[in-house]
């Protein structure tokens, strides 16, 4: 049987250190994107303020960077240290993306950030806008092959079970790429790091205004930030990842519970804007509803239903008996690879056979299991309803708050504003929320996929190595002191940054040459 | 979709391509962790240490890649591999990335403040990111080569019944420090080339003379115990080298002195064994004879052999099982499908040339030997 702790411990694990790499990476997504602009406006113009502008915020980028670097190395690893059988079920598949990732965006982002940060007297101007458009474009690309990746464990297309190897193997690798869901998260995601880097670098600016410091940096980062955060804003909230719930029993499931939608409602249903949802009861009580609305954005017609999550449950407990069926049938082949009416019986059920892998938690051998144990794993199907209703409606709430923000930021930067002391307290204040939304945003994304590591193939609780829980307990504590320690050290180095604001850079050449290069403009200790 | 090779020989083709991974990681960021591993040592004053963290800045980042795209390669191609072993190896693994996440921070942290103790902190997290992937990576080798305690199941679920403690019997530890040596060598090969003539390049040097006689010693001694001890695995009855990836359908069992078994049968591999002993060699002789690209040829040399004559000698078994004749990974059954295989080969057939012309241009941009006056200077060096 399976450990419950060693999962849950597991599963603690990985929330934390992907939580925790995810506070650097959309600062870096956004940032770098940010970089590239104010250095094309350098590159453009000429105005050496530009190149201030860019290397202060570039500054800031390096520092927060190398911690989602540091993290990220985690990630990549934890797949296998921790979710050993997870890896071996479905690694045909997933592991493709991440070492594509790897090979495409790790290799350009690390290879070409070395350079943005030493190279800016052994390029040319166009040259180093190269290196920094490389850094954005790297960064980007590795936030789109790992949400293919991702995108598969909520929607797995192009692959199928081999029970000659007892895993997933891939069938059609282009479903796999062009995923519809993995595509919408794409753009989901990467614009809700833009969001917050611009604001981010809004807060900052706003902070130096308030100051009365660094004025002509700061308005320049207000502008580019307003218009940048306005259309990254937009992006996130009309390009949300609505479009790939149809798609799967799992993906209704999640958005039924994302809305505590317990029975079907006639179509369209409606958007409950509030309300007590109760796991236990069944029910979300208090409903405040607006009529029609979710039936429109989830199925974009009047006729289309919303599945509700009972009758999802149901479902469930009719593809649980079929994937006994497989089960069975892969325990015959197992015998004897040659056993026709097994191999027959698995071809007509196979697309249920993660269904009867449910009842491993509560059975050995899912053959062996009973009606009430089948309604039991039937309902372990549904996620945490209210959790994953109050989150999402925090997330959506925000995702809206930062348009009305980014807008009126645009107002007061089009008509040259910038001493509205309102807004730019405002501004500081709201720095906390974009990190706030997007960790919000994986947790909704993550649990709802719940139970399922991989939706209708593996089931969570089946993915983790057989480790004891002491091992894991070290390592829980090991990340959490390590990474507890960088993120004082980070938020320090933030700070004092900011604190002390752009420098002037004058030219340095590398090669020794005495009279264009004053020994005098320089300490011994490096402004980097 | 129509595959052009048949399913062994893209197995083959991808073991090689494992090996020019980690022999990537090797020749790259092997001399960043050397470098990092001599950097308290060679380094007495704030500026000289500054001179080692530069001669490795502008490029370790890329370097290190190498590490996470042979995490994401062996995924991909060898995901029994990257189960088994990963979890298996669990609070190595979770030292070795300790280490590793030590390194951004210390390379970009170390110099935002002038204190001495900051800095001397950070000096130490460096020295613990290099030295400690060095010698867990050399240990983790010498206990592939011992086999490792693990079992499949008939789900293909791994388990693992070996400890920590376990992982350091004297084979393993001589394995660690063979790493070591020939990674510190490595890096003494590199401050060789990239620094200017001084006490830094003078200390590199006299600590790269001492690693290289190490590896080369520690290394003949490896080969040696291979010989005489009582370590190997070979294959009962045959593997269909086409057949599926299942591990469970071949047997292996414990055989001493198999390692050596496929130099008698392929004469030509005798070539990396050789190559891992003439190396350090050639990097003495160069720091010897004040030749300093010889210096590096030889250091990436000791690489080159060392970890292909290991692959080579154990060839067709990546991990072998010391406790369960029918759980070993071979080349044959631990691979993913031959569809994946064959997507993943086109992918590297057209993204390793662009990585390396990249890769190469900003080594040509950095070109150069780090001077003092740079270090005192130049307001974007570490």
């Amino acid at each position: 049987m399976i450990d419950m702790a060693v999962v849950e411990l597991s599963r603690l694990q990985f929330a934390l250190t992907a939580l925790y790499h995810f506070l650097f990476v959309p600062l870096t997504l956004g940032l770098s994107f940010i970089l590239v602009i104010t250095e094309s406006v350098y590159v453009i113009t000429d105005r050496p303020i530009w190149r201030d502008v860019t290397r202060f915020w570039g500054k800031l980028f390096g520092i927060n960077f190398v911690l989602g670097v540091a993290t990220g190395l985690t990630m990549e690893f934890e797949f296998g240290t921790n979710w050993a059988y997870y890896s071996h079920y479905v690694g045909d598949i997933f592991g493709a993306p991440l070492a594509i990732e790897g090979l495409m965006a790790f290799f350009l982002e690390a290879t070409f950030v070395g350079l943005m940060f030493f190279g800016w007297d052994r390029l040319s101007k166009r040259g180093h806008l190269l290196t920094t458009i490389m850094v954005a474009v790297g960064s980007n690309l590795s936030a789109l092959w790992i949400l293919i990746a991702n995108g598969w464990m909520q929607h797995p297309t192009g692959a199928v079970f081999n029970p000659e190897t007892m895993r997933m193997e891939v069938s059609n690798f282009k479903d796999v790429l062009f995923n519809p869901v993995a595509q919408a998260k794409f753009v989901h995601t990467v614009s809700a790091g833009y969001v917050c880097a611009a604001v981010f670098v809004l807060g900052v600016s706003c902070y130096y205004l308030l100051r009365g410091r660094h004025i002509e940096l700061a308005k320049r980062s207000f502008t580019v930030a307003a218009a940048f955060g306005l259309a990254s804003s937009l992006s996130v909230v009309v390009l949300g990842d609505e479009s790939g719930y149809a798609l799967t029993d799992n993906q209704q499931m999640k958005l039924a519970a994302m809305e505590g939608m317990w029975e079907t409602e006639k179509a369209p249903a409606g958007l409950t804007l509030f309300g007590i949802p109760s796991n236990s009861a069944h029910e979300t009580a208090y409903e405040i509803k607006v009529p029609y609305v979710l039936g429109l954005i989830a199925t974009r017609s009047l006729s289309g239903e919303v599945a509700g999550i009972v009758p999802l449950v149901e479902r469930a407990d009719y593809r649980i008996r079929q994937g006994v069926i497989a089960y069975d049938a892969v325990e015959k082949l197992k015998v004897n690879r040659n056993d026709l009416a097994a191999r027959e019986a698995w071809e007509r059920h196979k697309s249920d056979l993660g269904y009867a892998l449910l009842l491993k938690r509560f059975v050995a051998d899912p053959r062996q299991a009973d009606d009430a144990t089948i309604e039991k794993a039937a309902w372990s199907t549904v996620p945490n309803v209210p959790a994953l209703f109050f989150m999402f409606r925090i997330m959506a709430g925000l995702g809206f708050f930062f348009i009305v923000f980014f807008a009126t930021a645009f107002a007061f930067s089009v008509r040259r504003r910038f001493d509205r002391k309102w807004f730019l307290r405002a501004a500081v204040l709201a720095m906390p929320l974009p990190w706030l939304a997007i960790e919000i945003g994986w947790l909704v994304a993550e649990l709802g996929r719940q139970p399922w590591a991989v939706d209708g193939v593996l089931p969570t609780f089946l993915g983790a190595s057989s480790l004891t829980t002491t091992q894991i307990w070290a390592t829980i504590f090991g990340f959490t002191a390590l990474y507890g320690i960088m993120a004082v050290i980070e938020v320090k180095l933030m700070l004092s940054t900011i604190r002390h604001g752009p420098e002037v850079y004058e030219g340095y050449e590398g090669q020794p040459s005495p009279e264009r290069a004053p020994a005098t403009t320089f300490t011994a200790i490096p402004a980097e | 979709m129509t595959i052009p090779f048949d399913y062994e020989t893209m197995r083959l083709i991808w073991w090689v391509l494992m090996g020019v991974l980690l022999i990537g990681f090797a020749l790259t960021d092997g001399f960043d962790l050397g470098s990092a591993s001599l950097l308290p040592f060679v380094g007495r004053t704030d500026a000289e240490r500054r001179m080692v963290i530069n001669a490795i800045g502008p490029t370790w980042e890329g370097n290190q890649v190498w590490f996470i795209l042979g995490g994401g390669a062996i995924f991909a191609a060898w995901p029994f591999v990257y189960a088994v072993s990963f979890s298996g190896f669990y609070i190595a693994m979770f030292l070795v990335l300790s280490a590793f996440i030590l390194r951004p921070v210390g390379f970009k942290y170390r110099s935002k403040k002038p204190d001495p103790a900051w800095r001397a902190r950070w000096d130490w997290a460096l020295f613990v990111g290099g030295f400690v992937p060095a010698l867990v990576f050399g240990v983790a080798v010498g206990n592939v080569l011992q086999g490792v305690p693990f079992r499949l199941d008939s789900d293909m679920r791994s388990f693992y019944e070996g400890t920590l403690l376990g992982l350091f019997s004297p084979f393993a530890l001589l394995g660690g420090l063979v790493s070591v040596a020939m990674l510190v060598l490595h890096g003494a090969g590199w401050l060789t080339l990239k620094l200017e003539d001084g006490p830094v390049r003078d200390r590199a040097q006299r600590f790269g003379q001492v690693a290289a006689l190490a590896a080369f010693v520690l290394y003949a001694l490896g080969g040696v115990w291979l010989a005489m001890g009582d370590i190997g695995y070979r294959l009962v009855g045959t593997v269909d080298p086409l057949g599926p990836s299942n591990p469970r359908m071949a047997e292996a069992a414990h055989a001493a002195g198999a390692w050596l078994a496929n130099y008698g049968a392929h004469p030509w591999m005798i070539l990396a064994p050789l190559l891992g002993l003439a190396g350090p060699l050639v990097a003495l002789l160069g720091i010897r004879g004040r030749k300093d690209v010889l210096v590096f040829a030889g250091s990436s040399m000791a690489n080159l052999g060392i970890i292909a004559s290991v692959g080579l000698s154990m060839f067709p078994f990546i991990l072998p099982s010391s406790i369960d004749a029918r759980s070993s990974l071979l080349v044959w059954n631990a691979s993913s499908s031959h569809t994946t295989l064959f997507i993943m080969l086109l992918v590297t057939l057209i993204f390793l040339p662009i990585v390396l012309a990249y890769t190469a241009w900003a080594y040509k941009v950095m070109f150069g030997r780090i001077t003092t006056r740079d270090v005192n200077l130049n307001p974007d060096f570490y």
